[in-house]
């Protein structure tokens, strides 16, 4: 593979990706998977990641592990402002970067406050649901009153998650009541990643 | 990549856990989605395996995704550690990927199972990763996938209920001994694997993830952990598990599936623990069943 020499800005602002690309890429995937498995719990992830900011660490992880060629990918407007980010991630992944939200199979998001509507976002067909969306979301931090029940919650899990928008416990039972439409979520944040799939219920605490 | 050098020839080497990274993301990505759509089948691009379909290359390919190298792994084959099926896929990993295998249900990470689920209650931190033959609970009654795709969009699920009724007005009760269809989260009805109706319930709110993989038929599906799993039933005929009349012959466990064990040809036979290490367990632990070796006898 090739990069372009001619083009100096571009080549300083390529930032290593995975030390070990197939053991990093296999624990940040398997924070994931019980970031899904187990709605609220944050699992942590030790990504060693200095991606272009505002892109955090966390969810540079996340997008590294999960996505290549066949994963179309949508970046919010503070992400998609700075070339830098979709180069890093461009190529890290090989993702080709979408500018129609309903294109994605993954988006993006680094300003959770004024996201669009999970309903821009890929739903999924009845017959195919899983050909929906994932929305990463990155938080600053994992506090907040939320009250989280479905399968992988015994009983009911406390939950807490910021910044997220005011609307968004409303956001989420309209997701929910879609199923098995809707888009999942992973919130990527300091040192962990929390997952809320299509499946959650989330209540006010 | 793993690099050894045999008498000058440099040995041939795989990447961890013998799939290509595309691959391997490729079925993590189902099985993400697999999760958040319980008991759904997600499609996916099912890579031939140095193994032949049928002998567990669906489980061999959602254990090589999730596997990382401190993973601890058992395999079983119809409750057993030591036949060919466990200890070939054993052997598998341990050489691509150099993981830890155990037989001992307590010390697995990872446990890839073809047809039973351990005695020994699973824990939180563990994944159970089924081999399927035939994914989709349905297909004996509707051959063609569009149309059991569309049942399942529809959660259009009469057919099965009929066909758990015929066996009712033929034999008096629900003569569906394994693959028992199980409804899972109030949605999806799905193919438990052709595990005996006995390990059904222990699907139901069990604390680890259960991950299903289907090599031929290309498909995932999953239970995420502390989830309900309903074993489909009537009111006037609920579902039971089988009962056995005698307690483990080796090791006098009530309450455990047993396999019969053919003695001789007049007529002899023994029932045995089909979980292999619970009944290994117990015996160390000095439980005796009628027809075990005496003490000091035999390993």
């Amino acid at each position: 593979m090739s990069v372009a020499t001619s083009d100096t800005s571009l080549t300083s602002c390529l930032a290593t990706g995975f030390i070990d690309p197939v053991l990093d890429g296999q624990a940040s995937f398997r924070a994931a998977m019980w970031a899904l498995s187990r709605p609220g719990r944050v699992e942590p992830i030790a990504a060693a990641l200095t991606p272009p900011a505002p892109l955090n660490p966390e969810a540079a992880a996340l997008v590294l592990a999960l996505c290549d060629y066949e994963t179309p990918l949508w970046l919010d407007p503070a992400l998609a402002r700075v070339p830098e980010v979709a180069a890093f991630l461009r190529f890290h992944t090989g993702a080709p970067v979408v500018e129609d939200a309903a294109e994605a199979r993954f988006a993006l998001i680094a300003e959770p406050l004024d996201m669009p509507d999970f309903f821009d976002f890929a739903q999924g067909s009845p017959e195919f649901p899983d050909t929906s969306a994932t929305l990463i979301l990155q938080v600053e931090a994992f506090t907040g009153g939320l009250v989280l029940e479905g399968p992988g919650v015994q009983g009911r899990a406390a939950f807490g998650a910021a910044p997220l928008p005011a609307d968004f416990i409303a956001r989420m039972a309209e997701n929910r009541a879609g199923f098995p439409l809707g888009v999942d979520l992973l919130l990527a944040g300091p040192g962990g990643v929390a997952g809320l799939p299509r499946s959650v219920t989330v209540k006010e605490g | 990549m793993n690099a050894h050098a045999v008498g000058g020839m440099p040995e041939i080497t795989y990447n961890f856990a013998y799939l290509d990274e595309q691959t391997k993301r490729m079925i993590r990505r189902a099985i993400l989605k697999a999760i958040a759509v319980p008991g759904y089948q997600v499609p996916f691009a099912a890579r031939e395996m140095p193994m032949p379909y049928g002998w567990g290359t669906g489980g061999v390919q959602v254990t090589a995704a999730v596997l990382g190298p401190k993973d601890v792994l058992k395999v079983i084959d119809q409750g057993a550690d030591d036949t060919t099926n466990a200890v070939a896929i054993r052997g598998f990993f341990e050489k691509t990927a150099r993981v830890a295998t155990t037989t001992s249900a307590v010390e697995a990470t990872v446990i890839q199972t073809r047809h039973r689920v351990p005695e020994t209650p699973l824990a939180e931190h563990q994944i159970l990763v089924y081999q399927v033959p035939i994914p989709e609970p349905l297909r004996f009654l509707e051959p063609r996938e569009t149309e059991t795709r569309q049942l399942h969009a529809l959660a259009e699920y009469g057919l099965m209920h009929v066909k758990l009724y015929e066996d009712i007005a033929r034999h008096g009760h629900i003569a569906t001994t394994y693959a028992y269809p199980v409804e899972v989260a109030g949605r999806y009805v799905m193919d438990p694997s052709p595990i005996p109706k006995f390990d059904n319930p222990k699907l139901d709110d069990c604390p680890a993830l259960q991950l299903f993989g289907a090599g031929r038929e290309k498909r995932i599906y999953a239970i995420p952990p502390y989830t309900r799993v309903r074993s489909l039933d009537f009111e006037d005929h609920p579902f039971k598990v089988q009962r056995f009349a005698k307690p483990c012959a080796l090791c006098a466990a009530t309450g455990v599936y047993l396999d019969e064990v053919i003695l001789d040809d007049k007529g002899g036979r023994m029932f045995v623990c089909s979980d292999t290490d619970y009944c290994n367990g117990r015996q160390v632990a000095g439980h005796r069943g009628e027809m075990a070796a005496p003490v000091g006898e035999g390993a």
